[in-house]
Formats: structure tokens, C-alpha cells, sequence
């Protein structure tokens, strides 16, 4: 019998909610187990090692020992997966950068917080921007179905394959109203798929957790976009909880533009 | 007669408080010179994030303080939220965020007793070996997990960080067939936890007393979880808008998290003290389990938390049957958000799986968040931890040093410093 792939979890800057919708596979779980060797797993798992092969690495870069320790892992890895929002593209802890950094750490820690190392920081980005990353499973958190879908894609040692076409086209899939009938805004049409548009279909507005499409100027949803009479721009403008602010959407290609770097 | 002798005991990455931890230990001719729980966790700095955010984002944003509190963390930002801007939600409302809350209590409490306690008490390292091992335990506790989630989806869209909990009320209703269903697989339930009453009971509960002030809500007419008041065990007067100055929260050197103390000193938030302030607040069949598994109060036994937190499912399992009861009742229907009509400062209090949550919002007349503040209930605890620690570690300096390593993680453990982060993935080093 071949020798059971190594997994291991990582968990960097977040709230670990995307380890925890892994657990969350309650089904599949006993399954998964059998398939592949967990051999590291901070949230449930006992063991511990320093050998694997694929690596799921969740959570945002935000401290000088986090990218020692993340290039340490890619070393280790043949595969590495970006698990969530938060290692993608940052997140929503990019938020954080918007500060100076001096002002952040004095808001919550007092005035002498420069004196302890613990409370360092620096400005949030994603993990790619310090490694290679095989591959990407968006979200905040990421859904279930599409963990399951890689992670079945990587033991068959096929490449998985990620949504490039806008949240709009999940809605319409799901059955949705669009928003914008009733005046509120979303920013689907800019938005990777994949999510079945959740959030829309529970009542609320698409708030791009998943980050852009590769080209939101070509990709985004002309149909949705042209119904309602929105530039471009002012979608992508209107997209700053997951990505930054200050976007500037001529530039060539956006691919990546809603990460913190 | 103390024992006095050295010892030394580092264990590195407790994992996660909300994130990483390390326990280092240093005693010389038995008296203690270091017992710190360092909090290592890179801090993310919540309270500047929401600054300048549109009232609408902020329980969008703070639900990502944690994955596995997610609910308490939107239901206690909508309750200040809605406090500073003067919404009253709908009855229907309420029940249905109670209900995503019953949920989110059971499921971490069920999560922290299969995935950590049991496989400490099975001999096992971690759930993996159980899984093929002890395949019942597996489908027990995995059972009473997906049902706490399916209920977070139904009413809410997901439990890791809900959807349609929205300030002024919730923006999606479950269907009746569905709430139905949902009750049956509750009632149904009560087996497994039955189950898991038989499991705890063979856990030896380690001797262990240590009278200290507990902290909790207290509600009027129920177990205070979603609503209530803050109250303690001692005797001063406790408010929503004395909360945050009079449970002074300070910078310790060792901790990315900042601790916590009272007038009184040391204090305990999270299912004991719960249990402890509101038991007569419970509901029968949670009593009776209670008491069949030794735990009456006042307990002043931290270790008895995992047995707190097993009762709780019980109760709430109870009382998430009785607001579907309600709901059914009543008949869910689409109701519209209600809208704010003012603005100013508000508190938003919840009893968060571990503890006491606190959220503080300073809304301005644009619906803009000027400042925030929020006290998390694994903060409040730390202190606690730590001196627990200070006290048991010198009463079992007779064993041998991997028991002792043993008894210090299972108390860190007890305390279930947000699941992994009493994890269990504890590498010890002795130095
Ligand atoms: S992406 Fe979202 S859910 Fe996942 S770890 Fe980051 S904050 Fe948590
Ligand atoms: S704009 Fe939003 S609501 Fe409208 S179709 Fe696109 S995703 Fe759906
Ligand atoms: S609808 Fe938008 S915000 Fe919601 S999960 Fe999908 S991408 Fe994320």
C-alpha cells in the first residue's frame, strides 16, 4: 500500500475559524482520517511533526517571527494551500494597515507597549506575500464544499480548479433578488465565486470575503453592473472591508490588487 | 510537609489563546520564582479596526475576533450596537439569536469535552486514534457537534461566522418544517449527551479547591446566557456601564492578552462561575446531572468546568427546545430590520462559551464607531489560570515531573481557554 500523504494545519494571524470549518466536516471527517496522516493540527491534534507534505496555512502574516516560521514550512512542503481569507489576501485583518503602526499598538495596549516585543506588529499581508503558494481556497470562512473539493483534488494529485467569474453568477444560480432592487449595494459583481452566494441568499449583501476576480474590470458582472447603471469603479471602491481602500482600478491588472501589500 | 525542591517545566505553544501560549515554571527549593502563562499570540488589535466603520460592519468585523465564538462575539456587538442607537428588535428576533446562541454554547462545549478532555482521559493523544479506536465516541460527539452547526446554519446561514444576525434584527427566518425538524433531532439528542454523562463520570475529577469571586450575567426568569445582568459571587455592586472600570483589565509583560482583576482581586468567568451564580436558574434535568456527576454549589474546584460545561448542554439543549416551542408558536414570518433612532454609547454583554463578553461602542451621529472596547472572557481568566497554578503546582511537587506536567495542562485545559488554545497541543520541554 502507498504511504498515506503527510498533512499538516498552520495557523498564522486569524481566528482560526477556517481550521475549525474543517472540523466542521463532521461526516467526512472519519474518512479523511483514513486517507491521509494529520500530522499537525494545532486546534484538535495531538501530534506534532516536522514532516509533511502538503501544508494548509491559515491566517495573515503580521509579525517578523510568523515569516521565519512560513518559510520554514514552504521549505518543508511540496504543496502549500492558502486556507481563508486571511492567508489569500490578508483579510479582513488588513483593516489594521489603514494605522500607523505606533498608533495601533498604543490604542490597545497603553503607552509603554513599544517596550514589549510581544505586541509587536507590522502592516497585515497575505502569505504569498513572502512564498510561493500552490494554491488558494478563499473565504472568510472558507466553505466546506470547496475545502473538500481540493483536498480530494490533491490526493488524486489533479489540480484543483478555483472560480474566476463574479458572486453575481452564484446569486442568480441560487435564486436571489439582487440587493440593488432595494437600494443597498454589493459588491458581488467584483467578487471570486464560489460561495453560492451565501450571504445574499441569508438575507444580507455580498461583502467580498473572497477577494476579486483575477480582472475585475473584464471579469466583473457587465449584466448586474449596467441593470443598476454602476461603474466599475464605484464597485471596486465600494469593496474595502476585504481589501484595501485605496484602490485604484486602472491599474492593468487587479489580480491581487485586493491583497495588502 | 512541602516538598522543596527544584524544578523547571517550560511547555511551549499551548496553542492558541486566542492563538498561541507557553507555560513556563521555575521553582527553587520549592518555592516559586517564574509561573507565567505567556500569551504569545500576535495581537490583532480589534478595537482600531472598527474605528471609522459604519455601525452596519461592526458585528461583520467583530464576529472575526473568533472562529468558534463567532455568534457570541456579532450577538454581543448587536446588542451594544443596538444599544447605542436605540433599536428594539423583534421578540422573534431575540428567539431566533438565542437560538444561533444555545447552538454555539453547545457546540463549543462539545468540541472542548470530545476533542480535548476525552482523549486526555482515553489515553489517546487526540481525537485521530479515538476515531478508529473507539468509533462510538467518534459518532457521539461528532452527532451532538453537527447538529449545534445545522442549527447556526439554519437560522443564521453558517456558524463560523453567522449571516444573518444584522443590527435591527435578523434577516432571514428558518421555515416551520425546518424549526421542526430541528426540535426532533434536539429531543433526540439528549441521548448522546446522556451518553457522555457516562463517559465524564469516568474521568477522574482531580482534588483541587480554590475559593475565588465568579463572574456571570444573571438574567431575570431564566439561566442567564444572551441576556441579563453582570453579576459576582461577592458583595459590590456590578452594571453593564461599571463593567469595564470596575473588572480593571492590565498589561502584563509575558501576555499578548491583557489580564484582568476586580476589586476583590482574582476572578472566574465561564461555566462554573455560571453555574455557581444561576443554579437555581437551571433546569431539572440539568440539576440531577449535575449533581450525578458531584458537582453541586458553590464548587471551588476549577477542574469541575468540563462538568459545568456538560450541564450546560443539558440545559440548553432544554431551552433550545423551548424557543422553537415558542416560535413554532407564534409562526415565523419576514419581518423587516429596525431602523436606528439615535446614537451615543452602548454595552453589549453576553456569556460567551468561555465566559463574560463584553463589547463597548461609541456610535456618533453619522452611525460612525468613534471608539470601542471589548473584554474577552479567556482574558478575564488568565489571572485565575495563573494562580491556580501558583497553588497546585507546590502542593504535587512530590510526583514525578510528567505528572505534574500532566496536572498543569489539564488545568489549563479546564479552563478551556478557547478550545485550542487549552489545547492539547502542548509541547513540553523540561529545561
Ligand atoms: S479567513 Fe475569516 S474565518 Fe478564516 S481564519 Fe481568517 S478571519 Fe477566520
Ligand atoms: S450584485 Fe450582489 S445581490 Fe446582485 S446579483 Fe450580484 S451578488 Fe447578487
Ligand atoms: S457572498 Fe460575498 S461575502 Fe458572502 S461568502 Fe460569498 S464572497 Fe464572501
Amino acid at each position: 500500500m502507498p504511504q498515506k500523504p503527510k498533512v499538516a494545519f498552520f495557523s498564522f494571524t486569524c481566528c482560526e475559524g477556517c481550521q475549525l470549518a474543517v472540523l466542521s466536516c463532521e461526516d467526512e471527517l472519519p474518512e479523511i482520517i483514513k486517507d491521509v496522516n494529520i500530522v499537525n493540527f494545532r486546534e484538535a491534534f495531538d501530534q506534532r511533526s516536522e514532516d509533511y507534505e502538503i501544508a494548509f496555512i491559515e491566517g495573515s502574516i503580521s509579525r517578523k517571527d510568523e515569516i521565519h516560521k512560513l518559510k520554514k514550512i514552504r521549505a518543508k512542503a511540496r504543496v502549500v494551500v492558502a486556507l481563508g481569507a486571511c492567508s489569500s489576501t490578508g483579510g479582513l485583518n488588513c483593516l489594521k494597515n489603514l494605522y500607523p503602526m505606533e498608533f495601533v499598538k498604543k490604542e490597545v495596549y497603553g503607552k509603554n507597549a513599544s517596550r514589549y516585543p510581544r505586541f509587536d506588529t507590522m502592516p497585515v499581508k497575505p502569505v504569498d506575500a513572502f512564498i510561493h503558494v500552490d494554491h488558494y481556497i478563499h473565504g472568510c470562512p472558507i466553505p466546506k464544499k470547496e475545502f473538500l473539493s481540493v483536498f480530494t483534488s490533491l490526493l488524486m494529485g489533479s489540480v484543483p480548479v478555483m472560480a474566476n467569474y463574479p458572486v453575481c453568477v452564484d446569486c442568480k444560480m441560487a435564486g436571489n433578488i439582487c440587493v440593488f432592487e432595494k437600494g443597498m449595494t454589493c459588491v458581488g459583481p467584483v467578487t471570486r465565486a464560489g460561495c453560492d452566494a451565501i450571504c445574499v441568499t441569508y438575507g444580507c449583501v455580498c461583502w467580498g470575503c473572497r477577494g476579486f476576480v483575477d480582472d475585475p474590470n473584464v471579469a466583473s458582472h457587465e449584466e448586474t453592473l449596467k441593470r443598476y447603471g454602476m461603474a466599475h469603479s464605484e464597485v471596486i471602491r465600494s469593496f474595502n472591508l476585504y481589501g484595501e481602500r485605496k484602490m485604484e482600478p486602472k491599474a492593468a491588472s487587479m489580480k491581487s490588487k485586493t491583497k495588502c501589500r | 510537609m512541602p516538598v522543596k525542591k527544584d524544578l523547571h517545566i517550560r511547555i511551549d505553544e499551548l496553542t492558541r489563546v486566542e492563538g498561541h501560549g507557553n507555560v513556563v515554571i521555575d521553582l527553587k527549593k520549592g518555592r516559586i520564582n517564574t509561573l507565567n502563562l505567556e500569551i504569545i499570540e500576535s495581537p490583532r488589535f480589534f478595537e482600531v479596526m472598527l474605528r471609522g466603520r459604519k455601525y452596519d460592519e461592526a458585528h461583520h468585523i467583530m464576529s472575526r475576533i473568533c472562529g468558534i465564538c463567532a455568534v457570541s462575539h456579532t450577538s454581543a456587538s448587536l446588542k451594544a450596537i443596538e444599544a447605542a442607537m436605540k433599536i428594539n428588535i423583534s421578540r422573534q428576533a431575540t428567539l431566533l439569536r438565542k437560538l444561533a446562541f444555545c447552538a454555539e454554547v453547545i457546540q463549543s462545549h462539545v468540541l472542548h469535552l470530545y476533542f480535548l478532555v476525552f482523549p486526555d482521559f482515553l489515553g489517546e493523544g487526540s481525537i485521530v486514534p479515538i476515531m478508529s479506536a473507539h468509533p462510538e465516541i467518534t459518532k457521539r460527539g461528532l452527532m451532538l457537534k453537527r447538529l449545534a452547526n445545522e442549527i447556526c446554519a439554519k437560522v443564521a446561514g453558517r456558524h463560523i461566522h453567522p449571516i444573518s444576525l444584522s443590527p435591527g434584527g435578523v434577516t432571514h427566518t428558518p421555515k416551520p418544517s425546518e424549526l421542526k425538524k430541528l426540535k426532533a433531532q434536539l429531543e433526540a439528542s439528549f441521548d448522546d449527551l446522556e451518553y457522555t454523562v457516562d463517559l465524564l463520570s469516568k474521568v477522574r475529577v482531580r482534588e483541587f479547591t480554590k475559593p475565588r469571586e465568579y463572574i456571570s450575567l444573571k438574567d431575570r426568569g431564566e439561566y442567564g446566557i444572551y441576556g441579563g445582568v453582570p453579576c459576582t459571587s461577592r458583595k459590590y455592586p456590578l452594571s453593564e456601564k461599571t463593567y469595564a472600570k470596575k473588572l480593571k483589565e492590565y498589561v502584563v509583560p509575558h501576555s499578548a492578552a491583557k489580564h484582568a482583576k476586580s476589586p476583590k482581586g482574582t476572578y472566574m468567568v465561564g461555566a462554573l462561575a455560571r453555574l455557581n451564580n444561576n443554579w437555581a436558574q437551571l433546569g431539572k434535568r440539568a440539576r440531577a446531572v449535575s449533581k450525578r456527576l458531584g458537582l453541586s454549589p458553590v464548587c471551588h474546584n476549577p477542574f469541575h468546568n468540563n462538568t459545568a460545561q456538560l450541564v450546560e448542554c443539558f440545559h440548553l439543549t432544554g431551552q433550545a427546545i423551548s424557543l422553537i416551542d415558542e416560535l413554532l408558536d407564534m409562526g415565523v414570518k419576514k419581518e423587516s430590520l429596525k431602523k436606528p433612532k439615535g446614537f451615543g454609547v452602548g454595552f453589549g454583554l453576553v456569556e460567551a462559551p468561555r465566559g463574560t463578553l463584553y463589547h463597548e461602542y461609541a456610535i456618533n451621529k453619522d452611525g460612525i464607531v468613534e471608539t470601542a472596547n471589548c473584554i474577552i472572557p479567556t482574558a478575564q481568566n488568565l489571572r485565575s489560570i495563573e494562580e491556580d497554578l501558583r497553588e497546585m503546582v507546590p502542593e504535587i511537587l512530590d510526583l514525578p515531573k510528567e505528572e505534574i506536567r500532566k496536572a498543569v495542562e489539564s488545568l489549563v485545559r479546564a479552563y478551556d481557554p478557547c478550545i485550542s488554545c487549552s489545547t492539547h497541543i502542548m509541547n513540553v520541554r523540561f529545561e
